[in-house]
């Protein structure tokens, strides 16, 4: 078995992660299972792929940054598709499950979240059409690293992204004030409101570092796989899987869980084919609900 | 005429067939308040198991046991109702979103199984010569309709009846106990769990029953009939008909039938070949915002019977100290 697996392990981990962190938040801090997250993801590589197109039109070809498969145009259009994103995210909450959570009853919710999941992704569908597009057909060289390994220069590029990105919300979370809002609110919502916590804020803090993360996974998986309106909803399970072995509300945990369930569906692959994938994150997903339901890193359920 | 008679009796049975799976996630649902996101994993295991029991030997897979139809029903049923038990039994002690997570699993996969387990399912060519009731009538496509029609009438009524007893006896007023409230319920001696999983079990079964029927009545099952949008649509059809009640499972399937089949029939008519694709996912949108706009204004359906528009403002006070709202 040659050691390869662990890079693919850790990119697919990080997609993972990535968009587990949304799922966490949302689920510790607005307390439901939001079905539609790996739709923002998918949205928000499309439109990030619009915006690299638009600039493309705009001021032709542009050379890629050094040994990396893309230039600042990528960089721009994802700074543009995360924003968008967050929009989304923001603007869903107001229609649909804001309304839906002032009536109480959260599983009411989950089940709006997977009418909107099915609408969003055939949205897509039906505006791009199933057929799956990339960032850039360049076909990069691999390097090797050791130990039978290579690696390429973009695969390099967005493990260091992800590696900034979860220590920025980490620090957000611990460090400043809104961060600790949102834990008081995810640990004990009525006396969080008592003590004068701006909920409303709070909500839309959650959905824009959701949404935002979601896209970036997205783009991820856009530059070293493909991207398909399906993209998103493919990865729903491992989100979850992650985000409960993680222990649900704990950040390091979400990416923790992602990471370990890259690398287990990356070994998988090597062992019993690839077309089994999909059943890992089942397979650790139950048994962490029969052996330790509370997660990792999870504080018991309140 | 002839010929509308015909797919009337066609459209119907399909109709009545998605209405025993809305029966199967109304027990689990209505009743009971189990929330499964995976029912089209549950129809799967109904139909490749009483496709793997009834067809005729082939050598290219494993099994064929040409066993009489009943006998797949029957299997179809054990087998779904212990895959939805072991589900439960996993995930019904903990938050309710944990079981949607778990039955979503469950359902992909299955898929993943009935693709890729070429000996067991014939993976993607799926699974032909299902043995179909009346078989021998397929050269008049009108009494086949027929008959395969008063098969499943017959069936679903079974259910029906079975299903409004269950619900009218005490174990299904334990299931409403502890839908309403569960401290009382366990209160009185009753484990919350215990009754759960056996809810599950047997919507799981009905599911399955469900699964089977539909195979041996098109003869053939592929694992593309069991995608996620299966599920959807049978969440529409209770949603609409109103959940809790098994008469609107019954009605919300028909007429949610009626509305995909009609709007089906719509766009082929109107779009271009090339455009029937996108058409359908358009389709999907639509059915998407249905969803969500009768939840925002009607939760209760047609038939509605949930909890909180007979408890009223009671009800509403328990559930929001549990959550949060902006």
């Amino acid at each position: 078995m040659s050691l390869q697996f662990v890079v693919d392990g850790l990119l697919t981990g990080s997609m993972i992660g990535l968009g587990a962190i949304g799922v966490t938040l949302t689920y510790s801090i607005l307390r439901f299972s939001n079905f539609a997250h790996g739709d923002f993801m998918a949205w928000g590589t499309y439109a990030t792929l619009a915006v690299v197109s638009a600039i493309g039109a705009t001021f032709g070809k542009v050379a890629p940054i050094g040994p990396l498969s893309f230039g600042w145009p990528l960089l721009v259009a994802l700074v543009a598709g995360m924003a968008f994103t967050a929009l989304l995210a923001l603007l869903l909450d107001r229609v649909l499950f804001s309304r839906l959570r002032s009536q109480g009853q959260a599983i009411i919710v989950v089940m709006a979240s997977f009418g909107a999941s099915m609408a969003l992704r055939s949205l897509l569908e039906f505006t791009f059409t199933s057929r799956p597009t990339y960032f850039s057909r360049a076909i990069q060289i691999a390097m090797p690293v050791g130990f039978g390994i290579r690696i390429t220069p973009d695969q390099i590029a967005l493990l260091l992204l992800t590696a900034v990105l979860v220590l920025g919300v980490h620090l957000l979370m611990t460090r400043t004030q809104t961060g600790r809002s949102m834990q008081a609110l995810s640990q004990n919502a009525a006396l969080a409101r008592i003590v004068g916590i701006d909920v409303a804020s709070v909500v839309r803090v959650t959905w824009v570092i959701g949404g935002a993360l979601a896209c970036v996974a997205g783009v991820m998986i856009g530059i070293l796989v493909q991207i398909r309106p399906f993209m998103g909803f493919d990865m729903l399970l491992p989100m979850f899987a992650a985000a409960i072995l993680g222990g649900i509300g704990s950040i390091p945990g979400a990416v923790l869980g992602g990471l370990i369930i890259g690398l287990a569906e990356a070994g998988a692959v090597q062992l019993i084919g690839a077309e089994w994938r999909a059943a890992v994150s089942f397979i650790i997903l139950m048994a962490v609900l029969f052996v330790r339901p509370i997660g990792l890193f999870g504080v018991g359920e309140r | 005429m002839m010929d509308l008679l015909g797919y009337g009796a066609f459209f119907l049975t399909t109709a009545l067939i998605f209405s025993l799976v809305t029966l199967g996630l109304n027990l689990q649902w209505g009743l009971t308040g189990l929330f499964n996101v995976g029912l089209a994993g549950f129809v799967a295991i109904g139909a490749y198991t009483s496709a793997l029991l009834t067809t005729p030997d082939d050598a290219a897979r494993l099994g064929g046991f040409g066993l009489p139809i009943l006998v797949g029903w029957l299997g179809a049923m054990v087998v779904g109702g212990i895959a939805a038990a072991l589900t439960g039994m996993a995930t019904l002690r903990l938050r309710s979103d944990y079981l949607a997570i778990t039955t979503f699993g469950v359902a992909v996969v299955v898929q993943l199984v009935a693709l890729n387990a070429q000996k067991l399912t014939g993976g993607p060519f799926g699974i032909g010569f299902i043995p179909r009731p009346f078989g021998s009538l397929a050269e008049t496509p009108l009494l086949f309709n027929l008959s395969n029609l008063a098969v499943v009438s017959g069936v679903t009524l079974i259910v029906y009846l079975a299903l409004a007893h269950l619900s009218r006896s005490p174990w299904g007023r334990v299931l409403k106990a502890l839908r309403e409230d569960e401290r009382a319920a366990i209160s009185l001696g009753k484990s919350a769990r215990f009754y759960r999983v056996q809810a599950f079990a047997v919507g799981g079964a009905i599911m399955a029953l469900a699964g089977a029927l539909q195979a041996h009545f098109t003869g053939f099952i592929a694992p593309d009939n069991y995608l996620p949008i299966l599920t959807f649509q049978i969440w529409v059809m209770l949603i609409v008909g109103g959940s809790g009640s098994n008469l609107g499972a019954v009605v919300g399937s028909i007429l949610v039938w009626g509305i995909w089949a009609g709007s089906g029939t719509l766009t082929s008519v109107l779009f271009a070949p090339e455009q029937q694709a996108r058409a359908a996912s358009l389709q999907i949108v639509a059915i998407g915002v249905m969803l969500c706009v009768i939840l925002l204004i009607r939760p209760n359906g047609l038939f509605g019977d949930r909890a909180q528009r007979r408890f009223g403002k009671r009800a509403k006070a328990v559930v929001t100290k549990t959550s949060s709202g902006s």
